[in-house]
């Protein structure tokens, strides 16, 4: 790879834009990239249409990088291209590694969501009976946009994936390491999760920890945390047992508690099942009723715990073919 | 026989942006459609969410604009918990809001606006972006732009935890204080970031008022509509991002409504067309009468020359001076000259700095007491805000334990839904002229017209200010010719 620069596509699903700034938030660092490699597509930066990444041969990228999930048919259409054309795929970020936020709306159903933004929403106009279409005729002339899907799917559910980078967004120095040890061929075993580190997010968190046995669960407005001392242990459900370190540890140093993001530490398959058993470990009762009373305290448990995984679920039984 | 011209795609909103082109036999535009392809449902999936989450997933909305969102969600929010709020809590937030903008308000001036005027709208567009700007006006300003965007984040990183999908609001306040120490930190910053919003306003009379071209473009170019304005403005009707009423004024200068954020449903509406997921909000009172200008009609702005027109004033002294100066320049307050946002961004810029001096002076910022804890929960609330791209609207309802049971959203982008898609086909039809094949130099000054919005599909855009365009022409279903315009 050191004779020829690498051939380079950055591209988007269902996305925010988050990781896209999490890139440029690599700031100089792009530049150096820049000088060793061809950055072939970036639709914020460079010019992205379809047509030019159909018009490569097969394999002629080195390296896609993909962010968002697949919530149309765009979408899809985009990642089928990209595997085609490019000899690595990495899924980029949360929505791409585990469907991310987006994939919250696979706990309700299309028709829900249409017909909540576009007809029972109360701003709506009054009356109104139109849902966009994918195709739509107006005076003869014929209007497309893309198909919208029943789920999110996270991106190694549609195409092959080579690498994962979790976060989200990823943190610009982990992106900053896994670019360079890519240009240097540096590279695991296909299916890894690089830009991370190996072990969970509490191992690298700051606040103390003793005993965890809890009586009460508190919601974050509830209560006002003791700053130096874990949450979980003071009864605000924190994710970070459940969560693989490489963030920073950004929100349990400002008092917020981890929404595991980075997704299940090594080893674990499903995180929610992981946060659901440390949850039980801690639960300080052997009283059913109590149990059931101190376990209220979390209502919509699942959203934690699939905050940024549902999509990646053992809850989701179904993966499209 | 009937051509197409589609661009497809510009680049983002909640996705790609796209825009299809019909022309006549003769060549000449006969119709234009500004089409959104991507959609999510943020309104529908934050349903059974415990409230106080909501500030921290729909930041996820948009990864470029997120304390948009952070901060009219935490609003509505603290509505749904009856409005006990710390007041530092507030300053604080109205801090970290302001420094968001300059973060926001540089990166689109400089990247994304700046090359048509610093290079010129039809100059090479292998020129035509930021590296083409920082050439021109030397790496020494390139290095301050870059230093003053990373300032401003890095304010909001100090004060809040993080600069990218914010976490620090909380019903009643805020997660941490600001430590006297991070204070006396943020200090010079700001000082410097004042230095800087007074230089880019000096730099924009500098390239773009002393070149009589673009004050002509500026006045009388295409880029004009007779529609309204809408904007957050305070007690004294100056602009505020945070914080005030909502306020509506034509396009002659009267006010049409002023209203609080609770009873912005009886305000404004969404209309829904079957070719864009994005809907298009209008003025609910006079009902939608389609895609027209005019003072009757129900369409409205909401941008920074928007939020400008609808000001009697600033709310600081050195955006006031500057504020009098823009209007005199454009001819009286308001204005219709779309290009004028560029300009009117710069100003708000401004006061976004002399806000931040006044909170860096306020003795009460560094006030422990940043929460309170809620006692009631009233089952509904609405918060707004201004955010970058327009009056961004939250509105919840929740059950007796603050469990999510609706949400509204009417996004900054999404009221210019309706302006844009009405601008882009009068420059089209203005710009493509029959028997005249479409050039680089042509699209790009369609470009121009929702530029000037500053649409949140352009937010990612902001960093190396390059919009992906192409156009195909099709003659009876057959490729004719096909412009890009490459990086």
């Amino acid at each position: 790879m050191a004779d020829k620069k690498l051939q380079i596509a950055l591209y988007w699903g269902a996305a925010c834009g988050g990781c896209d700034v999490a890139v440029l938030d690599t700031n100089e660092f792009i530049l150096d990239v820049a000088a060793v490699a061809d950055i072939r597509l970036w639709p914020i930066a460079a010019d992205g249409k379809y047509k030019d990444i159909e018009a490569m041969a097969d394999g002629e990228l080195d390296l896609a990088i993909f962010n968002g999930g697949v919530r149309n048919s765009e979408n899809e259409h985009i990642a089928h291209l990209l595997r085609q054309k490019s000899k690595l795929l990495v899924a980029f970020g949360s929505c791409a590694y585990m469907g991310g936020i987006p994939g919250l709306a696979n706990l309700t159903s299309r028709e829900k969501i249409l017909e909540t933004a576009y007809r029972r929403n109360p701003s709506i106009e009054w009356g109104n009976r139109v849902v966009p279409q994918p195709e739509t005729k107006l005076n003869g002339k014929e209007l497309e946009i893309p198909k919208f899907y029943r789920r999110v799917y996270k991106l190694d559910q549609v195409v092959d994936v080579d690498y994962y980078i979790p976060g989200c967004p990823p943190q610009p120095d982990r992106v900053r390491e896994t670019l360079l040890a890519i240009v240097k061929g540096e590279l695991p075993p296909k299916g890894s999760v690089v830009g991370a580190f190996d072990h969970a997010l509490c191992e690298d968190c700051p606040r103390t920890k003793n005993e965890k046995k809890v009586k009460k669960f508190y919601r974050p407005w509830e209560i006002k945390a003791d700053p130096d001392t874990c949450l979980l242990e003071q009864g605000v459900l924190c994710c970070g047992v459940a969560t693989r370190s490489g963030c920073g540890v950004r929100c349990p140093t400002s008092g917020i508690p981890c929404r595991g993001c980075y997704g299940p530490p090594p080893g674990v398959t499903d995180q929610g099942a992981k946060l659901a058993s440390a949850v039980a470990s801690i639960v300080d009762s052997k009283d059913p009723n109590e149990i059931e009373e101190i376990l209220a305290g979390l209502p919509d448990f699942t959203s934690f715990a699939y905050r940024y995984g549902v999509a990646a679920s053992l809850l989701q039984r179904s993966y499209r073919q | 026989m009937t051509k197409t011209i589609v661009i497809d795609p510009i680049t983002r909103l909640e996705g790609h942006g796209k825009i299809s082109i019909f022309l006549d036999d003769q060549g000449a535009v006969e119709d234009c459609y500004f089409q959104i392809p991507e959609f999510r449902g943020f309104e529908q999936f934050v349903v059974g969410r415990p409230l106080e989450e909501l500030p921290r997933i729909v930041t996820r909305i948009c990864g470029v604009c997120p304390a948009s969102h952070h901060m009219a969600s935490a609003k509505a929010v603290d509505a749904c918990f009856g409005n006990e709020v710390a007041p530092v809590a507030h300053k604080l937030r109205d801090m970290y809001y302001n420094a968001h903008y300059i973060h926001s308000h540089t990166a689109h001036f400089y990247a994304l606006a700046a090359p048509d005027f610093v290079m010129g709208p039809d100059a090479d567009p292998a020129v035509r972006n930021i590296l083409g700007v920082v050439g021109k006006v030397g790496l020494e300003i390139g290095g301050k732009v870059i230093r003053c965007r990373g300032l401003a984040q890095e304010i909001q990183r100090v004060i809040g935890g993080r600069n990218t999908q914010d976490i620090w609001c909380l019903p009643g306040g805020v997660a941490k204080p600001l430590k006297p120490e991070e204070l006396e930190q943020i200090k010079p910053w700001v000082e410097e970031l004042y230095d800087f919003t007074v230089f880019s306003l000096q730099l924009f009379a500098d390239v773009v008022l002393n070149n009589p071209q673009y004050v002509e473009l500026i006045l009388r170019g295409p880029y004009t509509l007779d529609v309204h304005s809408m904007g957050l403005v305070d007690d004294n009707n100056a602009p505020n991002f945070y914080h005030g009423k909502v306020r509506v004024v034509d396009y002659e200068g009267n006010e049409i409504h002023k209203y609080e954020p609770k009873d912005y449903a009886e305000y404004v509406a969404e209309h829904v067309e079957p070719w864009s997921y994005l809907k298009f909000p209008f003025l609910k009172k006079r009902g939608w009468k389609g895609f027209v200008e005019g003072i009757d009609t129900s369409i409205y702005c909401a941008t920074p020359l928007a939020r400008l027109n609808v000001a009697d004033r600033m709310a600081t002294p050195r955006a006031q001076e500057a504020f009098e100066q823009m209007y005199a320049t454009l001819g009286g307050h308001p204005s219709r000259a779309l290009l004028a946002q560029h300009w009117a961004r710069l100003i708000e810029m401004v006061q976004n700095a002399e806000t931040l001096k006044a909170y860096c002076a306020d003795p009460e910022i560094t006030s422990d007491q940043v929460r309170v804890i809620p006692r009631t929960i009233t089952g509904e609330g609405v918060g707004i805000v201004e955010a970058m791209r327009g009056t961004l609207t939250h509105h919840y309802t929740c059950d007796e334990q603050g469990i999510c049971t609706s949400a509204n959203l009417i996004v900054g982008t999404t009221n210019n839904n309706a302006p844009i898609h009405m601008v882009t086909k009068k420059v089209a039809q203005a710009l493509i002229k029959p028997g005249v094949e479409p050039d680089q130099g042509l699209l790009n000054m369609i470009e121009m017209a929702f530029r000037a919005f500053d649409p949140c599909y352009s937010c990612a855009t902001h960093s190396l200010g390059k919009m992906p365009l192409e156009v195909i022409i099709y003659r009876g279903g057959e490729l004719v010719k096909t412009i890009k315009r490459n990086c």
